[in-house]
């Protein structure tokens, strides 16, 4: 089955690209510590999800590019067709020249309405280029105003339209300080109309990211670009073909719903983080050797940690003891604090996966008492390496991780909306104070929802 | 309103850039006085002036907005300037207005340059979206600053002359120039700055619409302080993170803002640092780092921060940084105009050249300074927030 990427703003458009580059070349890379049979089974089933043929045999990405101006789609268009091993479809674009000023409210009442229907038209064609279709993957930012505004216009129409089909939206959550002024409006704004529309919600914050790429990566002079391809890398690890039994040869069909049916069991609790490890620099990669017992360790306590990569883990932090209530309901003022989940899956590819041994992750003291390990732990095991890392494991949980950027966004959106500043560009295009309000309750109640675990 | 500067540009070197039958002139000028050129050439001239706008906006796919660009203390750019922002406003309700205005300084030739300056700052107040308050006095002690460095050879290797913002010609020394056109450069450079990521690529875009998005929180509130830096390049071309770092920090010191303001011991409503170049999106944040805690930002935007990156650095130089801040640093200009205001109108100085005019009455000057004085008070108002502690406001209380 097939997933159309709808990519949206500057961001949308530009990790678009990275993710499908990263698919493209994971796919394509020699060797992948299988059979040759596993190989080709592997790129067919990376190919029926992502990529379609066309006559002269180049791949093209099941893509369709939104943006309301036009530098940055030209650029993603030319950097795939210069790559020459892929592109996107020369018509799969849709393209304005005024852009949205990073303002939400005309994203979604001034851009959405005015643009439906060439948008619809242009997802509905890359809909039909599909044998079936798993669902849509939405990759869009929350602080500009296409990605964040258009976006939740475009995921509201995706839901109407095809009501069947699954939809999981990409999020970047931005910079603490400073990309945008705005910023926490909109993010707010966007949350609230996405929680509503969308099946579920996939986060990557861009600080820690940035912290990826600078202490993992080395990388000293950081731009977009690093922090986009350390991005799609983790993408990547989850979105490739994974069999769908252990021991069998047979790639699941269904990723969105094998994703969702995994990890989002009740419609109150839609946000996902995904960590993945070992990441590091190429130089680094030929001078390590990893074993699974020591990076599931790993996995593990960056889970009940809450860090987001495997530097600076806080070993101190250890699950409640089982048959005791955790200690305590959450804050989230305290420090460390245990990240209680709702649902995990581990994602491990490469050597000798088989021995990979994942019981610490069943541990009912990890798990929300409503929710028994069996029904929230899952673990796909593939032998295919992914890209050139020996041993890969990844791991999408849908935890309390991030209840603490949700609270810090909504309290200085919050302080914002107190005084007043910024309301009046809002009103203007139709998104009103009692609009604001509707969102600031939604994601409270969100918030509540999750510390109470 | 009168013909020789129109004439020199068509004869000089950038006349097949203007297109001839776009400008409009007339032989008399307006006398430095804003109510000729608001009621008697604006009424004369409005007709021709929409019809020449229509024509230009019907040439544009899509037209984001408009820039004015005129001096505050003359008669032609005060008034007849600010007749014409009324008219986008009714005309192109939907296009922005983007004002770069010179006010006059201390030392100003020009005697009614208060009556012009306070009856042009209330249409300012009124119908533009975004003011950039410029004065003459600031870039002449830039102007003199960078002379001072060229000259003191303090800085080593020699200059590479296109290097300097101020020079086009490639020509530093000796100029044939007119007596303004260094101080003029630099506030084209300003305009260069502000409209390079609409024109280039970056990892990080941002156009017109987004400055006035991000940087005015009230309506009211539109006029923002520049600066921009660097002023000239070392002959040393690879610049180690270090210098870097100093085009960063000469953004927000005294010396380099365009107009006479202080922002750093002011509070901040917002702040957008608009980079040109080989700089990273790890640069910027390092910088913004660094620079806070010596800031002092208003309680409920304490990360009132808009950034972007545009790939392409201007010419002759490998990188550069526009900074623009909505400050209350701008207050003093407003108060020490009104002065000056103060001054001439208690004796009734030149009043009657304006109230000659048809029109013009003696409430018009009354309430241009009470609109100022407005104006002035909610910058106070904002200033007095700036001791104050930043307290978190309760939030809303969800019941379980």
């Amino acid at each position: 089955m097939s997933i159309v990427t709808v990519q949206l703003g500057q961001c949308g458009n530009q990790i678009g690209f990275e993710v499908f580059d990263a698919l493209f070349n994971d796919s394509h890379c020699p060797g992948g510590l299988c059979s040759k049979r596993e190989n080709e089974a592997y790129q067919a089933s990376c190919k029926e999800r992502f990529f379609s043929e066309e006559e002269n045999g180049v791949p093209v990405a099941r893509a369709v590019l939104v943006d309301m101006e036009r530098k940055v789609i030209s650029q993603t268009l030319s950097k795939a067709a210069r790559s020459g091993r892929w592109k996107y479809g020369q018509h799969s674009c849709f393209c304005q020249k005024q852009g949205s000023g990073n303002n939400w409210a005309y994203g979604y009442s001034v851009h959405g309405p005015r643009h439906k229907e060439s948008i619809m038209n242009l997802i509905q064609k890359e809909v039909e280029k599909c044998d079936s279709l798993s669902g849509f993957f939405i990759i869009m930012s929350m602080a500009g105003g296409t990605g964040s505004g258009l976006g939740a216009f475009v995921t509201q129409n995706l839901q109407d339209q095809y009501s069947s089909a699954l939809k999981m939206n990409h999020i970047i959550w931005p910079y603490g300080t400073g990309e945008v002024i705005v910023q926490n409006y909109n993010s707010i704004l966007t949350l609230s109309h996405l929680y509503r529309s969308s099946d579920a919600l996939l986060v990557h914050e861009n600080d820690a990211v940035h912290k990826i790429c600078a202490k993992l990566m080395n990388i000293k002079q950081i731009s977009f670009c690093d922090i986009n391809q350390v991005l799609a890398h983790q993408l990547g690890s989850v979105f490739q073909p994974t069999y769908s039994r252990e021991g069998s040869f047979h790639y699941r069909r269904n990723p969105l719903g094998d994703l969702m049916e995994n990890l989002v069991p009740h419609p109150e609790f839609k946000m996902l983080g995904v960590r993945n490890i070992p990441q590091m620099s190429e130089n680094s990669l030929a001078y390590s050797t990893f074993t699974w017992a020591g990076l599931l360790k790993h996995l593990r306590q960056m889970l009940i940690s809450n860090a987001k990569m495997e530097e600076g883990i806080d070993w101190q932090v250890r699950p409640p003891l089982s048959g005791l209530p955790p200690l305590g309901k959450m804050s989230v003022n305290k420090e460390t604090h245990f990240n209680t989940s709702i649902a995990n899956l581990v994602i491990l590819r490469g050597k000798d996966v088989h021995s990979a041994d994942v019981g610490a992750f069943k541990d009912p003291a990890l798990y929300t008492s409503w929710l028994e390990p069996v029904h929230a732990f899952n673990v796909w095991k593939t032998q295919r390496a992914f890209r050139k890392y020996e041993k890969s494991a990844a791991l999408v949980s849908n935890s309390q991780s991030l209840v603490k950027p949700l609270d810090m966004i909504v309290g200085k959106a919050w302080n914002m909306f107190a005084s007043r500043a910024y309301l009046h560009q809002y009103t203007k295009f139709g998104i009103e104070e009692e609009d604001f309000l509707d969102s600031f309750t939604l994601l409270e109640q969100v918030i509540a929802s999750y510390c109470n675990l | 309103m009168e013909e020789g500067v129109v004439n020199e540009i068509l004869q000089g070197p950038l006349r097949d850039v203007f297109d001839s039958k776009q400008l409009i002139t007339d032989i008399s000028g307006s006398g430095n006085n804003w109510a000729v050129g608001h009621k008697v050439f604006g009424s004369l001239y409005q007709e021709k002036i929409l019809e020449k706008l229509r024509k230009s906006a019907e040439h544009c796919d899509c037209l984001q907005c408009f820039f004015i660009i005129h001096s505050m203390g003359g008669g032609t750019g005060s008034g007849l300037g600010t007749f014409l922002l009324k008219v986008l406003k009714d005309e192109f309700p939907e296009v922005y207005r983007f004002v770069t205005s010179i006010y006059p300084s201390g030392e100003d030739d020009v005697i009614t340059s208060p009556y012009n300056s306070i009856l042009a700052m209330k249409e300012l107040n009124e119908h533009a979206d975004c003011v950039l308050p410029i004065d003459n006095q600031s870039l002449f002690d830039i102007i003199s600053k960078i002379d001072l460095m060229m000259n003191s050879g303090k800085l080593g290797a020699a200059i590479k002359p296109k290097s300097l913002v101020t020079s086009s010609t490639g020509v530093f020394k000796k100029r044939q120039e007119k007596p303004f056109d260094a101080m003029n450069n630099i506030v084209a450079n300003l305009l260069l700055n502000l409209t390079s990521s609409a024109r280039f690529e970056g990892s990080l875009n941002m156009d017109l619409n987004e400055i006035i998005m991000n940087l005015v929180p009230f309506p009211q509130l539109h006029y923002l302080v520049s600066s921009l830096t660097p002023l000239y390049t070392l002959a040393d071309v690879n610049i180690p993170p270090r210098r870097l770092d100093q085009m960063f920090s000469d953004a927000f010191s005294k010396d380099h803002q365009l107009i006479r303001a202080d922002p750093k011991h002011s509070l901040y409503l917002a702040c957008a640092l608009m980079v040109r170049g080989n700089v990273q999106i790890s640069d910027l944040r390092r910088n913004i780092e660094r620079l806070k805690p010596s800031l002092q930002f208003v309680s409920w935007n304490q990360e009132g921060w808009k950034t972007s990156l545009c790939s392409v650095p201007p010419v002759g130089h490998s990188h550069s940084l526009l900074a623009l801040a909505n400050n209350t640093c701008v207050k003093p200009t407003f108060i020490d105009l009104r002065e000056r205001f103060i001054r001439l109108y208690k004796k009734k100085a030149h009043l009657h050249h304006y109230l000659q005019i048809e029109g013009m009455e003696e409430s018009c000057f009354t309430e241009a300074v009470s609109s100022l004085s407005a104006l002035i008070q909610e910058y106070n108002q904002l200033d007095a927030t700036k001791s104050m502690p930043v307290e978190d406001l309760p939030r809303l209380n969800i019941a379980m």
